[in-house]
Order: structure tokens, then C-alpha cells, then sequence
């Protein structure tokens, strides 16, 4: 601790090249919070996923729809314990922009049986399960467009007019649903499927999805199976599968997103290297002399080479440290996108990641330069200072 | 003998060659030295004759080719880098003709720096370095940096440091070398205090016939061999 003054000083030599380094590392990390947050946003729905969910779709496309007398047939699969279905309404709030929360149609209590990461209040189920046009919604959707218990909510549907062919949908709040998980997403817009079915105007009967709950979850390959086999050659075939392979396979639609994340930040922090490292290489280069006295005064080499590396070090945690705060209180804001990521926030573990690679970038930026002083020959050095 | 009888450095057949490309120079050729403890001798002789190289294989800073050097009763030539760096810690204190502060730091903090090699505490080592300033006249400079002072008083800040760990010998590189005459006497008359009053040793290399005249003996350097006679 007692060489920090002499780090510290040194680090301030050339105050602008410093600064200049330290933000370029500042937006380095600054990146990588972002990075890791909107990675984490495609990859929560499949961390969080039921080992014991699956979801059945039509075998051609989530879009198709498939009939809701499935309901009693899939419930007489052995090994199914329960099962719920949806349908998405995909409508918007006052402005088509929006539209960034899933609005679905839902039956209360099967949906919550199946999904026990969402926390309602048993008086709000109840109220639910009393008001046809009950709906309830996530904390964070009810947050941004401030919908308290006893607003009626308007929506406007893009796929579903009434029997009147009136498009805007009136719902009343019942209910604000928690998390229980940070990863939870609380940005749905529940309503009740019967009251939605019978009003109307096309495909009564018809539901988007099942969602079942599996009694052996080291089974369900075999469940699904037995599943698409029940329905195989119907007007309707299906596609069970695992919520998380349903979820994994909605992800890659976009594409790989972690690989793409990797390689992004693979390039950044090679370019952040080579500029840090840059600038450690210069500044010892411009005091090979002062190393020479430092080492003429009775400093070891491998004092001087912690010394560089420690200074190394300083610049990185400096540049790298305020580019985690950073982000870590910029993406506590909240999506930046206005809903198009429901679960958008900065791991602790990636953080513990961030703070890691910090630490690596200062060690790596600085070793090639410490090494260098830490091998000078007195003599040499001094001929030069 | 006793040891404080014996010479504080004792320097026998030392031999220094550097190599560029294929060539070798020759340096030091089976030089000779011995400093008595106490003694401020000055090494004469002209550029490229080997006074320095000689100043630094006895401060430590570089290794002979051949020959051994005893400074203190203690074998130098063989130490490890690492027990002759703390060995240099310990006995040399270093002055240079272009003084070679660190520019980052104030006057207090380049005098500081030995020190931290030290286990001294923060206020111990406070009190060295007012000790070492007030020496050298410049405790009222302590908080100025380099840049902020006068070749002279640089030079003198550069004595602070190379005495503030009471070292045993005090090596010194044209010291005056890059100074006018009247700041160069206040440099040699503080060289000379530290003799007399304090009894440190010195080696000054120098140029300067009347810097070399402040010293108790003179030694003349050419072609790698010493002499107390001036060469032609």
C-alpha cells in the first residue's frame, strides 16, 4: 500500500492518454454489462424453465391453432399431471408501440397451477375467477403503464375483432401478479379465456398452446412423444416438446445469441487489450531511466515488475470498475427497449465475471511491459534515462 | 586486522569487457582499488576511460567480468540480483550529474522513495526525510516538484535521497557536471559536510579539476587502469 502514491503518480504523468485509455475500458465494460443483460434477456426463459413443463403446439407453426377439445385427451396421458392452454392475443395498449407485453388468454386457475413461479394474492384469484372480464397483469407491466386494481384496461386487437368486429377490448385489473424470482417474468397481461372465446368473432374452439405438467420429468422426451403420436396423422398434428427446447428453439430464431455476445465481446476486449497494452508499453518506455533509478535506489526486478503491474491493474479497475457501476445502475433503469426484453438485468455472477475479466485485462495489458522492466539492466537504463 | 581497519571497498583484479557485435571492449583491465572508510577520493580521467563503469560495479549496479569486489567486509561480485539489490538498499546511496528525480513526485516523495524499501513506519519515515532535506537545505522546498526547482537545488535533493537511509558509501556521477560554477560549490561544499561531519565515504567522478580538488585523494583513470598520476 505504501507504493500507491508512486502508482498513482505515475498514472497521472500523462493525464490526458490516461483518461483516454480509461474510457475507451469505461465503454468496454459499459458494452459488456449491456451485452451480458440483453444475452441473459433471450437465455432467462430457458434457465427459468420447468424441467417438468411441456409445451404442445401445432407441428407446422406456433400460429396454427389447435382445438381445445385436446384438453381431455392430453389429460389422459399417464404421465401427464395437468394441463393449461393460451392463446395469444397479441393487441396493444392506447398506441400500437405498445405492444411489448403478451397479452394472453388464459384459464385463472389451470394457468397459475402450471406456472407457480407467478405470485397472485388468493383474494385476487378469487376476484379473478368472479369478474369475466377480469384481468391480471404483471408488476412491471401494471408499473410502466400504472394500472392499479379496478382500472378498466382498454386493448386493442390486431388478430382478434368481437362478433361486432369492434376491435378494442375492455378488461378490468383484478390482480397484479409478482415473481418469485428476479428472472420471473412479470410483463403478461392475463385474461380469461371463456369470456374471450365466446366474444369473438373467428376460431371459437380453437386454442395457441398447451402448456403440461409432466409427473416424471426424466420421461418427458418419452411423454412428448406419446403425445405427437396420439395426434399424429389429425387435421391437427402436434409438437411437444420441453419448454426448454420450445424456448431454446424461439431464441435461435433470432439466431445464437450467445455465441454472438461472445464473439462481439470477444472483439472488443481484444481491441481494449491492445489498447491498454499500448499504453502501458509507452509509458514504460518513456522511463526506462526512472526504472534504471528505481533499481539503482535498490528495487528488485520483480518490485519493479509488480510495480508496472499493479499500475496495470489500477488503469484497468479504474476504467473497468466505473464501466460495471455503470452499467450495473444504468440496466437497473430497465429495459431499454420498452418491453421487447421482459427479464433485462446484469447477473451478479456476470458482474463477478466482469470484475475477473477486469482484473485480466490489467494483468494481461500490463505483463509484456513489466517483464521488459523487470529484465532492464541498471546500467542500460541509466545510460538512457 | 580488525575489520574497521581493513579498506571499506577492496577491489582486486577487476575486469570489465562489454561486447557490440562481434567486438569486445575492453573497459577495466585487472584494475585495483582500495577506499578506506571515511575517505572522499575523486576519480579524474577522460570520457570513455572507465570511471564510471568502475563507480558502478562498486555501488552494485553492474557485474565485472572477472575480479572480486568487498565493500564492508561483504563479497558483491557474487551476490544474487535479488541479495545485491537489498545490499544496494542498505549501503549505497547514488548521486547523478543530471540529479534524475522523478518528475511525478515532490521533493519529499523522491526522497521518500528509498525508503520504502525499509520496514520504517509512515512517521518514522516522515522524520528521515525532514531530517535528509534540512541536510541539504531544502526542507522548505519539500512540497515542490522537480520541475519547480533549480538545477542546484535538484541536485541537493538528489543528495537528500542518496543519504536518507544512511548508507555506507556514497557514489557520486559528476555531480556537478550539469551545473554552474556557484551552484556546483554549494553541491561539493554539502559533499564535503557529509565527509568531514559525518564521516560518509565518497566516490565522485568528475571532469572538473576544481570539484576534484575538494576531495582528500585523487585517481586518475585511462585505459582501464588507475593511476595517481595525471596521464599525459
Amino acid at each position: 500500500m505504501k507504493m500507491l502514491f508512486l502508482i498513482w503518480n505515475n498514472l497521472k504523468r500523462k493525464k490526458v492518454r490516461t483518461l483516454l485509455t480509461m474510457l475507451s475500458i469505461l465503454v468496454a465494460f459499459l458494452l459488456y454489462g449491456y451485452l451480458v443483460a440483453i444475452r441473459k434477456a433471450f437465455d432467462m426463459g430457458v434457465e427459468v424453465a420447468g424441467a417438468d413443463r411441456l409445451v404442445v403446439t401445432h407441428k407446422v407453426s406456433i400460429i396454427q391453432l389447435l382445438p381445445i377439445s385436446y384438453v381431455s385427451r392430453l389429460r389422459s396421458v399417464e404421465e401427464v399431471e395437468s394441463v393449461a392452454y393460451a392463446l395469444w392475443f397479441g393487441g396493444y395498449y392506447q398506441d400500437p408501440k405498445n405492444n411489448m407485453f403478451g397479452q394472453i388468454a388464459v384459464v385463472p386457475e389451470d394457468y397459475f397451477d402450471l406456472y407457480p413461479e407467478f405470485l397472485l394474492a388468493p383474494e385476487q384469484m378469487e376476484a379473478w375467477k368472479a369478474t369475466r372480464t377480469g384481468a391480471v397483469v404483471g408488476r412491471a407491466t401494471a408499473e410502466k403503464f400504472d394500472w392499479n386494481i379496478g382500472d378498466k384496461v382498454p386493448l386493442t386487437a390486431t388478430i382478434w375483432p368481437k362478433k361486432d368486429g369492434d376491435r378494442t377490448w375492455e378488461f378490468d385489473i383484478v390482480g397484479i401478479y409478482d415473481g418469485k424470482e428476479k428472472s420471473t417474468d412479470t410483463t403478461q397481461f392475463l385474461f380469461r379465456y371463456d369470456y374471450f372465446d365466446e366474444a369473438r368473432r373467428d376460431s371459437e374452439g380453437m386454442v395457441g398452446w398447451y402448456m403440461v405438467r409432466v409427473r416424471d420429468p426424466d420421461r418427458a422426451a418419452e411423454t412428448a412423444s406419446e403425445i405427437n403420436a396420439m395426434f399424429a396423422n389429425s387435421p391437427y398434428e402436434t409438437k411437444a416438446e420441453t419448454e426448454m427446447a420450445f424456448i431454446q428453439g424461439f431464441a435461435k430464431q433470432v439466431g445464437n445469441i450467445g455465441a454472438i455476445m461472445v464473439a462481439i465481446l470477444s472483439a472488443v476486449f481484444f481491441t481494449i487489450l491492445l489498447v491498454a497494452g499500448n499504453t502501458m508499453a509507452q509509458s514504460v518506455r518513456e522511463r526506462i531511466g526512472e526504472i534504471g533509478v528505481l533499481k539503482s535506489l535498490g528495487f528488485r526486478d520483480g518490485q519493479v515488475l509488480a510495480l508496472i503491474l499493479a499500475e496495470s491493474c489500477l488503469l484497468a479497475c479504474l476504467g473497468g470498475g466505473v464501466g460495471l457501476a455503470l452499467a450495473w445502475f444504468m440496466i437497473a433503469g430497465g429495459d431499454p427497449t420498452g418491453g421487447a426484453l421482459p427479464i433485462f438485468f446484469f447477473p451478479l455472477d456476470d458482474l463477478g465475471i466482469g470484475v475477473v475479466l477486469v482484473l485480466g485485462l490489467g494483468l494481461a495489458a500490463g505483463l509484456l511491459p513489466a517483464l521488459q522492466a523487470g529484465r532492464l539492466r541498471i546500467a542500460e537504463a541509466l545510460r538512457r534515462a | 586486522m580488525s575489520t574497521d581497519d581493513r579498506p571499506l571497498i577492496q577491489a582486486t583484479g577487476l575486469t570489465k569487457n562489454f561486447t557490440r557485435g562481434a567486438e569486445t571492449i575492453h573497459v577495466l583491465n585487472r584494475l585495483d582499488l582500495e577506499v578506506p572508510r571515511g575517505e572522499f577520493l575523486a576519480l579524474m580521467g577522460p570520457s570513455g576511460s572507465g570511471k564510471s563503469t568502475l563507480l558502478n560495479l562498486v555501488g552494485g549496479l553492474d557485474r565485472p567480468t572477472e575480479g572480486a569486489i568487498e565493500v564492508a567486509g561483504e563479497r558483491i561480485d557474487d551476490m544474487s540480483g535479488g541479495r545485491l539489490a537489498q545490499w544496494r538498499s542498505r549501503h549505497v546511496g547514488l548521486v547523478f550529474q543530471f540529479y534524475n528525480l522523478m518528475p511525478v513526485l515532490t521533493a519529499e516523495r523522491n526522497v521518500d522513495l528509498p525508503l520504502l524499501l525499509t520496514h520504517l513506519s509512515k512517521r518514522e519515515r516522515r522524520a528521515h526525510v525532514e531530517a535528509a532535506l534540512k541536510v541539504v537545505g531544502m526542507g522548505h522546498r519539500a512540497r515542490h516538484y522537480p520541475r519547480q526547482l533549480s538545477g542546484g537545488e535538484q541536485q541537493r535533493v538528489g543528495i537528500a535521497r542518496a543519504i536518507v537511509t544512511d548508507p555506507t558509501l556514497l557514489l557520486c556521477d559528476e555531480p556537478t557536471g550539469d551545473l554552474d560554477r556557484k551552484s556546483g560549490d554549494e553541491v561539493l561544499n554539502l559533499l564535503q559536510a557529509l565527509n568531514r561531519e559525518q564521516g560518509k565515504t565518497i566516490i565522485m567522478v568528475t571532469h572538473d579539476p576544481h570539484a576534484a580538488a575538494r576531495a582528500s585523494r585523487v585517481l586518475y583513470m585511462d585505459e582501464g587502469h588507475l593511476s595517481t598520476e595525471k596521464p599525459e
